[in-house]
């Protein structure tokens, strides 16, 4: 544990490695390769939110001039089933179901067919030369008509999961869970108070500016490298050969730089079509995604209903709490429900409890993962009534949440006992913060609530290479999203002892790596940079072991510091420390190359807290809300780079505040979705917000050797209660669905 | 569709191309000349990756056709370095770390020398409206402010 340690490199603010070609526009994304001979792959999607597919002609297509492939459901084998992996829920068989569909069609803009062309002109004549004869069914497009007893089935063989009993007709509600403690019953009987509301929020997209995309190219002894934006191209490897029932080491991915993700590029959409059509035409084939399919088609974080009942004496303290929360899971089971329900109490020291999850199938997208899935939806809900308990009780709402805060040694509400974490101190910087010190602005309202991720270890592999002039070569396989070859440079140089600028990093391809996880549930600086750690730590072992066969003395009699090997205390002082550099002159005689390496499974990655505030303007007239100010405080264990430590917090924050304030899929009846572009689905811009301000409040992780915890995904919980809260002490009622649009809190004004 | 034949000039340099009338300037530049700096977030002016500088004005390079790029001077991303080095608002961008994914970079870049060009010292609700064509999912902008008030700051220095 490294709490007093003074270090070097960790905590500064270098410009990042892959930075200039960022900023050159040299840098490669999804979209930027083309291969010479290279053909243009179009999907065919469903005009029709739910229908089965009576017959699929393909000849037409087939038949036109420059037309090299075409591919329906039929030409996919059947996957297996088994777990997505890495940050979403669901199974692969689904996944390639979601690919390319089969019998039925089950949302707008389902895949159903492929072409490949020798221009995007052709092939989209070649979709539109595919005759489809549908049967179109009822959608379900809604929680309340899913989970209805008499609902229309979105999938006929979907039966509840882990009910008491094995249920006995099939249901949209794919499965339950339920988390509880003490008697909640008794909780509420000892209450003074009990306030209660049911929240809704619509569906969501991740919004990455950049579209899915890929370009695949298969030989003829049936090797495919496939090059993708993705946030983990080992999963989608492994997604891939479970579809198309490939051995992994025929696939080959490469992860280009990517345009952004937030959980939505984790699973395939387009990677088994691109490699299946280039297997046809053996051509390569590009496929990228236009604004308007990623939209229907790709990632959205599911809708949700919460219901929450809070109870608590006049002091504060919560002597019962229950949510129902419901999850959309789309088309395909899987939505964040676990996590969601894991999440909703975390932050307090609850003796009574009780949480019901459901994952519910609807005639909508499959859902992704979208930063700390399932964490905004539910805890929106907690932080909500939280909100109307301190008014009920006439408390500070930090002060209500200091009453009840868990802290080291407290059993979290989804199982374990807390190591260190850094809840209370959020709590009390943002009490003892300037902008919490101001008074709130004439016709705004001021919000606060917390925000909590579980983070994630999971496994990652790195190793260290020594260049024959001392410098230092990493190569892992986490693709960077945000800054991570930064941090891992970083903690690199302050394990080595070597400059930041004489390090390298390279993620790796699958044939160039060892296995890493997707960079998703903030685990990329936690558990590759564990990696990172240890195989420097290997590195420094091997180097001390040159060192002393350099000197003729024994390894215990070599230690480390500041990048150069020098003899212990009391061995011959007359040696020369050697550098790396001097170390490698010599490395041929003394037993060759210098590699270091680690491969682990992460363990302890260390909760992320957050406590944020923020002031909000409602123009009574329009119902418009906008953000004054907004001061985002978080345990980061220890920031290693930062600025990309605030990047992250001042990003999840705008995120979190657009989803509750504008952003929302918007069906019409059939299932439609009315909104598919950026137009009409309006992420913040940068005249819409305010500066964001970040407090790091660093409380180390006992479990890793800089005290590193994630920091992705908290940012984006607490932003849409903050959000909630300061639009009901604006307009003096609560609105309890999101987004706060104008029509929405316009209309709340009206009704009071 | 027969193509047309355009000529113009691109970062300075002389440029033919052969394109179909419908064929935009966003896929001429990353498809025909390989000058994939410039990123296609929306292909509906919505998003800005696209930004260029048509005769040093700023324009979606998504709503431009192509055959409009004949005799102009199109700037792009690959443009604004110079032979001294980098320009100073990558610089700043980079000093600032105000890009985490990167796609939208390019055209925040070339926005903001638009912006720097017309508008020497800006303040912060010119700059945040002359942006507010550029999305970034990942900053929540504030760094991107601050690197743009900054790379201000230098220019009016140098000036």
């Amino acid at each position: 544990m490294a709490e007093a340690t003074e270090f070097k490199a960790i905590g500064t603010r270098p410009v990042r490695p892959d930075g200039v070609d960022k900023v050159t526009g040299r840098a490669q994304f999804g979209a930027d390769l083309n291969l010479p001979n290279m053909l243009y792959g179009k999907v065919l999607r469903s005009p029709h939110a739910h229908a089965r597919i009576r017959r699929i002609d393909l000849d037409a297509a087939r038949a036109m001039p420059g037309v090299h492939a075409v591919v329906s459901g039929a030409d996919f084998p059947g996957a297996q089933h088994g777990e997505i992996g890495g940050e979403g829920g669901g199974d692969v068989a689904d996944v390639a179901k979601n690919v390319m569909a089969r019998d039925k069609v089950l949302y707008h803009g389902h895949p159903l067919a492929a072409v490949a062309a020798t221009s995007q002109a052709i092939a989209e004549a070649a979709l539109a030369a595919i005759e489809v004869e549908y049967e179109v069914l009822t959608p379900v497009l809604d929680l309340e008509a899913a989970m209805a007893p008499d609902a229309v089935l979105v999938n006929e063989n979907c039966f509840t999961k882990n009910l008491p009993e094995p249920a006995e007709k099939p249901s949209n509600i794919a499965s339950v869970m339920t988390l509880a403690r003490g008697n909640v019953d008794e909780g509420f009987e000892l209450a003074d108070v009990i306030v209660e509301g049911e929240y809704r929020i619509p569906m969501a997209h991740q919004g990455y500016i950049e579209p899915h995309a890929c370009t695949a190219t298969v030989n003829e002894s049936g090797q495919a490298t496939v090059w993708t934006c993705t946030q983990g191209h080992f999963a989608l490897r492994t997604q891939t050969a479970n579809i198309l029932d490939m051995s992994v080491a025929d696939l080959k991915f490469i992860a280009s730089e990517i345009g952004g993700g937030f959980g939505g590029k984790t699973v395939v959409y387009l990677e088994p079509v691109a490699v299946m059509l280039s297997t046809q035409a053996r051509r390569p084939v590009k496929m990228v995604m236009s604004r308007e399919e990623v939209f229907r088609a790709s990632g959205p974080a599911a809708g949700s209903c919460a219901k929450i009942r809070v109870g608590a004496k006049k002091d504060g303290t919560i002597t019962a709490a229950t949510a129902w929360l419901a999850y959309e899971a789309g088309a395909f089971e899987g939505a964040p429900m676990g996590p969601g329900a894991m999440c909703v109490f975390a932050p307090y020291d609850l003796e009574n409890f009780r949480v019901e999850g459901f994952d519910v199938l609807v005639n909508k997208p499959k859902v992704a993962a979208y930063r700390a899935p399932g964490a905004p939806q539910s805890m929106h809900a907690m932080e909500s009534a939280l909100d109307d308990l301190a008014r009920e009780l006439n408390m500070d709402p930090i002060d209500l949440r200091l009453k009840n805060a868990v802290a080291e040694g407290s059993q979290a509400a989804y199982g374990p006992k807390f190591p260190a974490i850094g809840f209370r101190e959020c709590l009390e910087a943002a009490k003892a913060h300037p902008n919490y010190q101001k008074p709130v602005p004439e016709g705004a309202g001021r919000g606060v609530a917390a925000g909590f991720w579980f983070n994630a270890g999971m496994e990652s592999s790195a190793e260290v290479h020594i260049n024959e002039d001392g410098t230092v070569q990493i190569i892992e396989g986490s693709p960077d999203i945000g800054g991570s070859r930064a941090s891992m440079a970083l903690m690199a140089a302050e394990t080595l002892g070597v400059p930041y600028e004489k390090i390298r990093v390279l993620v790796g391809d699958t044939e160039a790596s060892g296995f890493n996880n997707v960079t998703g549930g903030s685990r990329t600086t936690f558990a590759t940079g564990m990696a990172v750690i240890q195989a420097c730590e290997d590195i420094i072992a091997q180097c001390k072991d040159r060192a002393a066969k350099t000197w003729g003395v024994d390894a215990d009699q070599v230690e480390w510091e500041d990048g150069q090997a020098i003899p212990a205390p009391g061995v011959n002082a007359e040696l020369k420390p050697l550098t790396l550099a001097e170390i490698m002159k010599t490395a041929a005689r003394t037993g060759g190359p210098i590699l270091g390496r680690a491969a682990l499974n992460a363990r302890g990655p260390g909760a992320g807290f957050s406590v944020n505030f923020g002031d909000l303007k409602v123009d009574r007239e329009t119902g418009k809300v906008d953000v004054l100010s907004f001061t985002a405080i978080q345990d980061a264990g220890k920031a290693i780079h930062p600025a990309y430590v605030e990047g992250q917090m001042q990003g999840g924050a705008v995120q979190g505040l657009g989803w509750a304030l504008n952003e929302e899929y918007i069906f019409d009846g059939n299932g439609v979705l009315e909104n598919p572009g950026f137009l009409d689905y309006r992420i913040p811009v940068a005249s819409d917000m305010p500066m964001i301000d970040t407090q790091i409040i660093e409380v180390p992780n006992p479990s890793h050797p800089f005290g590193v915890r994630g920091v992705g995904e908290t940012p984006i919980v607490a932003p849409l209660a903050v959000a909630a809260n300061a639009v009901r002490d604006a307009i003096g009622r609560r609105v309890h669905d999101l987004p706060l649009s104008p029509p929405n809190v316009l209309a709340a004004i009206e009704e009071g | 569709m027969s193509k047309v034949h355009v000529t113009t000039r691109v970062n300075g340099d002389p440029v033919e191309f052969l394109c179909t009338p419908e064929q935009t300037l966003v896929d001429v530049l990353r498809d025909t000349l390989d000058r994939t700096g410039t990123k296609e977030g929306c292909s509906t002016g919505d998003c800005g990756a696209c930004s260029v500088l048509l005769n040093g004005r700023l324009v979606c390079a998504c709503l431009v056709l192509a055959v409009e790029s004949e005799g102009a001077e199109v700037t792009t991303i690959e443009g604004i370095a110079t032979e001294e080095g980098l320009h100073p608002i990558q610089e700043k961008f980079l000093e600032h770390a105000a890009l985490q994914c990167g796609i939208c970079t390019p055209g925040f870049i070339v926005a903001t020398k638009a912006l720097l060009d017309k508008h020497p010292e800006p303040d912060e609700e010119t700059i945040r409206y002359w942006l507010a064509g550029n999305l970034c999912r990942c900053t929540g902008y504030d760094k991107i402010i601050r690197a743009v008030q900054d790379a201000a700051t230098t220019l009016a220095h140098e000036a």
